[in-house]
């Protein structure tokens, strides 16, 4: 255990003192803040549209230039978790440190759970930072303090956030671990989030597309049976996954209209509005996206885990 | 624990990587406070040896230990008494030799309060007390291979395993570093095991020796010893060349006292003895009126024997 923690010190001092680390904290602090100025900006008006749950506002409401904190949010943990990740074996193999750290009384697991661990923990850091700083500005610029329900939902969107940017983590590392180029660990990496991030959405679309084309004239029924092929296809990625999950915890009214076609149907065709869920009916409705993205994260770090531990360690 | 004087015993150890045989059926000895070199081409099976030793890898078949500890089954307990310098050696290059060396301390279990004093104590056994507190990226690659050094201290090891110790550095850097490895023997009594291919510079500080080739130990022993029996015994080879040889004069030779064995290549003669006999050769060539253009006498080299071997082969 001690070696464990000896290795997480060390990688949360280089995760702390790296270049990496302030850039990706700056950036993250400049779209937070500015994303908060927007809001700010335009709560009164989409407050006015529903009743409760102002302050959670905050953190959904986007303008014509820049959007959300949750959009920025979404493009940005999986860049935190691969940048934190995607050299995390083989820069130490390249660099001949590998073999001489194993040298050590310690077990080989250690490396790698310490390494995961301090990514993980740093990534929370960032996460936790920006959206505390975000309600301090928000509570002193709009002067409502958020209620329990609030706060719960903040607390949950934080826990998504942390094992969302785990899976993305989880998987450059396993990347690092097969791939002996830290060039090529990266680039893999990013090609995947690319891929699933923008490409699988227009993919889903057009496949919706073709199996059931919507004229002008279309049904109700086939608009649905349209729309749920598409999102079917759109959750293999865990980009929706999460984008659905952290709607519906954030936005308790629309989110819920939004992962559910036959009430986006009759929000769409009625314009009336829903009420908003509760917290409890909230994690319900999200609890598959949330198992699923904590399921990935977990068969990632344990795919790294396994090959590591099964890999034959070179002198070199 | 181990009760005899022996600290690494390899039994029928044997390592396949899928169909391949990287090391074959290896049975070997090093023992306490020795200093053992194991030499032989790429691919021998060296450093497959080393890993297995040190419980990195797993061996097919047969069993190895460390000071009683058997390396697959108490690979801990092994590490905690061995210290390891691969040959690209590797440091992070963005902390200081201090950190680096507290990193190696603190996997150790060294207790906080005595890490400073260790650092200290050891950068100061490698000459590196003034670069405490630089940046190991500035480091030369003489630095670099110090720090190891200081960074296998630190533990304390009873061994100490250096896979190939003194490549790519110069001869003054390579020299020093072999001296620090016989100082270490002599003050400390620490074991060592080295794998290199200089064998010139392993032939200075090893002793005792094995060469390997395709996995297999071919042969192992004091160099003097190897040598005997590669050149069919006698401590000392002396080679003359003669401007003729009267085949008479070979017999004559056989006869001088000490001489093991006399062999003949065209015009050169190896005479093969006990005791260095180069006045009575050269009385015995001046005497049959022979002109004699030269005359070498050569103990047994490493390099000699290790390329007989691999000649053979």
């Amino acid at each position: 255990m001690r070696s464990i923690l000896t290795v997480y010190r060390k990688e949360l001092s280089d995760h702390f003192s790296s270049n990496k680390f302030l850039i990706l904290l700056a950036l993250i602090y400049i779209a937070g803040l500015s994303s908060t100025y927007v809001a700010l900006t335009n709560i009164r008006e989409a407050a006015s549209s529903v009743t409760g749950n102002v302050f959670l506002y905050l953190f959904t409401t986007g303008g014509d230039v820049l959007p959300s904190f949750i959009t920025f949010i979404s493009f940005f943990i999986p860049i935190i978790g691969i940048i934190f990740g995607f050299d995390a074996i083989n820069s130490e193999k390249n660099s001949g440190n590998l073999s001489r750290l194993l040298s050590q009384p310690i077990y080989r697991d250690s490396v790698i759970n310490g390494k995961f661990l301090a990514g993980i923990t740093t990534l929370t850091i960032i996460i936790t930072s920006i959206v505390i700083i975000i309600s301090g500005v928000g509570l002193f610029a709009i002067g409502v303090p958020p209620t329990s329900q609030e706060i719960l939902r903040i607390f949950f969107f934080i826990f998504i956030c942390i094992f969302y940017g785990g899976f993305w983590m989880g998987l450059a590392i396993l990347f690092s671990v097969i791939m002996d180029k830290t060039a090529a660990s990266i680039l893999t990496s990013i090609a995947i989030w690319i891929f699933l991030f923008l490409f699988l959405g227009i993919i889903a679309n057009a496949i919706a597309n073709a199996m059931v084309p919507l004229a002008d004239n279309a049904t109700i029924a086939d608009q649905i049976k349209n729309y749920s092929i598409e999102q079917g296809i759109s959750r293999i990625s865990p980009a929706t996954l999460f984008t659905e999950a952290i709607t519906v915890i954030l936005l308790p009214v629309e989110g819920a209209i939004l992962v559910n076609p036959v009430a986006y149907q009759q929000y769409a065709g009625s314009q009336n509005l829903l009420n908003p869920l509760s917290i409890g009916q909230s994690l319900i409705q999200v609890w598959p996206q949330l198992i699923i993205i904590i399921a990935l994260a977990i068969i990632c770090f344990a795919a790294s885990y396994i090959i590591f531990m099964r890999q034959e360690i070179r002198s070199t | 624990m181990n009760d005899n004087n022996n600290l690494i015993i390899s039994k029928n150890l044997s390592k396949k990587y899928k169909e391949h045989l990287v090391v074959d059926n290896l049975n070997l000895t090093i023992k306490k406070g020795e200093i053992f070199g194991l030499l032989g081409p790429n691919g021998a099976g060296k450093s497959t040896f080393i890993l297995m030793t040190l419980g990195l890898t797993e061996p097919t078949s047969g069993s190895i230990s460390v000071a009683g500890f058997n390396s697959t089954r108490e690979p801990l307990k092994v590490k905690r008494i061995t210290g390891y310098l691969p040959e690209k050696v590797g440091f992070y290059d963005d902390m200081t030799a201090k950190g680096n060396l507290a990193y190696t301390a603190e996997l150790n279990n060294i207790p906080f309060r005595e890490i400073p004093k260790k650092i200290d104590a050891t950068l100061e056994m490698v000459a590196l007390s003034k670069n405490k507190n630089q940046i190991v990226k500035t480091f030369s690659k003489g630095m670099k291979q110090r720090l190891g050094i200081a960074d296998v201290l630190i533990k304390e090891p009873e061994l100490i395993i250096f896979d190939e110790p003194t490549e790519g550095l110069d001869v003054k850097v390579a020299n020093q570093m072999l001296q620090t490895i016989l100082d270490l023997n002599n003050e400390k009594n620490i074991t060592f095991l080295l794998s290199s291919h200089q064998l010139n510079l392993m032939q200075r500080v090893c002793p005792r020796v094995g060469i390997l080739s395709r996995g297999k130990l071919i042969t192992e022993g004091t160099v003097e010893s190897l040598g005997r029996n590669m050149f069919g015994g006698g401590k000392y080879r002396i080679e003359i060349e003669l401007e003729k040889v009267p085949g008479e004069i070979i017999e004559k030779f056989k006869k001088l006292d000490k001489v093991v064995n006399v062999i003949r290549t065209d015009n050169q003669i190896q005479i093969v003895c006990d005791k260095d006999i180069r006045q009575d050769i050269s009385r015995l060539i001046t005497s049959e009126g022979i002109l004699m253009t030269r005359m070498d006498m050569k103990q047994d080299a490493l390099e000699e024997i290790y390329l007989k071997y691999f000649k053979e082969e």
